[in-house]
């Protein structure tokens, strides 16, 4: 009897474990088919294109592109030098008594809704700007700026988890040579880390890159592309969050498709770059 | 008090009244002791788990340091001054009393890197001068021949007991004084073990060695003098040949003879 049940779990499970392969290409499979229409007008025009007009028919996809990279590469800057910082204060040198009450309320920054971060940083961030570099406020410098607030707290995270991956008795090996705590940071827990710590840069940066809710508020989806930082700009998610309820002809809801296609292939290629060649369980023993 | 007897005259340290409590608790885990610790020998610390050995070896390069509020009471005196002192240099006192751990402890870097982390932490930059000390190091501790041709490799590749060696060379490059060795075997195989034996044994003539191990025949193979903890105190120290031939408490002949432990 009792093995009757233990098969009837493992093929539940099974099946559950597998629909979830089923799931994504579920969606990659919709995804295609109703960027079909647009795929097939305007072909590889689509990401080289920079004008983005729907009452033109026109939808050159690049100002989105270009946003979402700049908006990510602004976000990263600012974040990863934070981030890292925090990770070793928490990681090696604050005393027992911070580590564990700060540890938790980053884990509990990075849990809060990004519509959340949207919201402040229209609110609070938009004015500042404005007032200390000029321009509406609304711009790609804001939307950089509330991104990197939003991954910092998950990028220092699990930054410090992947440096805590150092074994005690190395650390003690560089201090019994005469090592100082400086030494034993740069020489041996980021060194022997590297791989964890870039690995979850990347996965912050996959992050960052398909974050809607925190940059839609700040961004002020305008199709164009500028270097003027302080000009409005959009990006991938921008552009759908904001345009889905209006897109009117089949090209138009089309051509949105494939940019939600595009942002998910983006997305699943940066993550497997993290998950695979970065976060690989390799060194073992010690 | 420990019975203590025929201990040579010149020492290298004096461990004085010493007492060892962890942070947080009460009792100590080394409790008042006494010992001298001879010059260019070996002396062994043996003992059941948990008697205190490797917490009294992780006192005399002040490794207790790095986690806080540990407490350290009493004296060890090296080069006539008491390096439990607050204001003694630990860095200073790292580079002169050099450790080797349980496990091979090989930095992510290459094994020419390994050798010369030391020298360079002291601010060693001169290159045919590093790298004659390099070499010299890895003669010294017996792994030159088979790392002389990738000395730019991952030292992560070798093996666990040459592993273990390139600690041993690392260690002393920095021309150390005196060397511990915690349970430095126990994560090798027969054949690295009796390589690592051989060795320390040849450092004697330079540095003063003391060497934590589980393992009885280990400490009668290797060392000069031989001390018996247990439970956090000194029971028995003298010479090797004595201690495990004619003991004179009757705690450490128990042990020696298997009854417990």
């Amino acid at each position: 009897m009792s093995i009757i049940l233990d098969k009837i779990f493992a093929h539940t499970s099974k099946f559950i474990a597998v629909s979830i392969l089923l799931l994504v290409a579920w969606i990659f499979t919709v995804l295609l088919q109703h960027s079909m229409e647009s795929i097939t007008a305007l072909g590889f025009d689509f990401v080289t294109e920079t004008k983005w007009a729907p009452n033109l028919e026109k939808f050159g996809a690049l100002p989105a592109i270009y946003g979402s990279v700049v908006s990510t590469f602004l976000a990263m800057i600012l974040a990863v030098p934070l981030a890292i910082g925090v990770a070793i204060y928490l990681s090696e040198l604050a005393p027992a008594k911070l580590k564990t009450p700060v540890g938790v309320s980053i884990e509990l920054l990075a849990a809060i809704p990004s519509v959340v971060y949207g919201m402040w940083g229209l609110f609070y961030f938009v004015p500042i700007v404005r007032d200390l570099v000029g321009g509406i406020g609304i711009s790609m410098l804001t939307a950089g700026i509330v991104l990197s607030i939003m991954i910092l707290p998950f990028m220092a995270a699990v930054t410090r988890d992947a440096m805590d991956t150092t074994p005690d008795i190395l650390k003690e090996s560089a201090y019994a040579l005469g090592g100082t705590r400086w030494d034993v940071i740069k020489d041996i827990i980021i060194p022997y880390a590297k791989a964890g710590i870039i690995g979850s840069l990347i996965l912050a940066l996959g992050r960052a890159i398909g974050e809607t809710m925190a940059v839609t508020f700040v961004m002020g989806n305008v199709h164009q592309i500028s270097m003027d930082l302080t000009l409005p700009a959009t990006s991938i998610p921008v552009t759908l969050a904001n345009e889905f309820t209006e897109a009117s002809s089949g090209l138009y809801y089309s051509s949105l498709f494939q940019l939600s296609l595009l942002l998910l292939v983006i997305s699943f290629t940066i993550i497997s770059i993290a998950k695979f060649y970065f976060l690989r369980r390799k060194r073992v023993g010690l | 008090m420990a019975t203590i007897i025929n201990i040579k005259e010149e020492s290298v340290l004096d461990v004085k009244d010493f007492q060892f409590t962890y942070a947080g608790n009460d009792a100590p885990s080394v409790n008042k002791t006494t010992m001298p610790i001879a010059k260019n020998s070996i002396t062994a610390l043996i003992g059941p788990s948990g008697c205190g050995k490797t917490t009294l070896l992780r006192c005399f390069n002040r490794m207790h340091d790095l986690y806080p509020d540990n407490r350290y009471d009493g004296e060890i005196l090296f080069k006539g001054r008491n390096i439990l002192q607050a204001k003694e240099d630990l860095i200073n006192l790292r580079i002169q009393i050099g450790m080797i751990f349980q496990k091979p402890t090989a930095f992510p870097m290459s094994i020419f890197d390994n050798i010369a982390y030391g020298m360079r932490l002291q601010g060693m930059k001169n290159k045919t001068e590093l790298q004659d000390r390099v070499e010299k190091a890895l003669k010294d501790a017996a792994i030159w021949k088979e790392v002389k041709d990738r000395l730019k490799a991952d030292a992560n590749g070798l093996s666990g007991g040459q592993q273990q060696r390139l600690c041993i060379a690392r260690a002393i490059a920095v021309e150390p004084e005196v060397l511990l060795f915690d349970e430095p075997t126990s994560a090798l195989d027969p054949i690295s073990t009796a390589g690592i034996e051989e060795l320390v044994v040849e450092l004697k003539d330079r540095v003063s060695i003391i060497i934590v191990t589980h393992n009885m025949q280990q400490a009668a193979r290797v060392s000069d003098y031989t001390g018996f903890m247990y439970l956090g105190d000194l029971i028995e120290l003298g010479k090797t040949e004595d201690m495990f031939v004619t003991p004179k408490e009757k705690l450490t002949e128990e042990y020696i003879t298997g009854k417990f432990g």
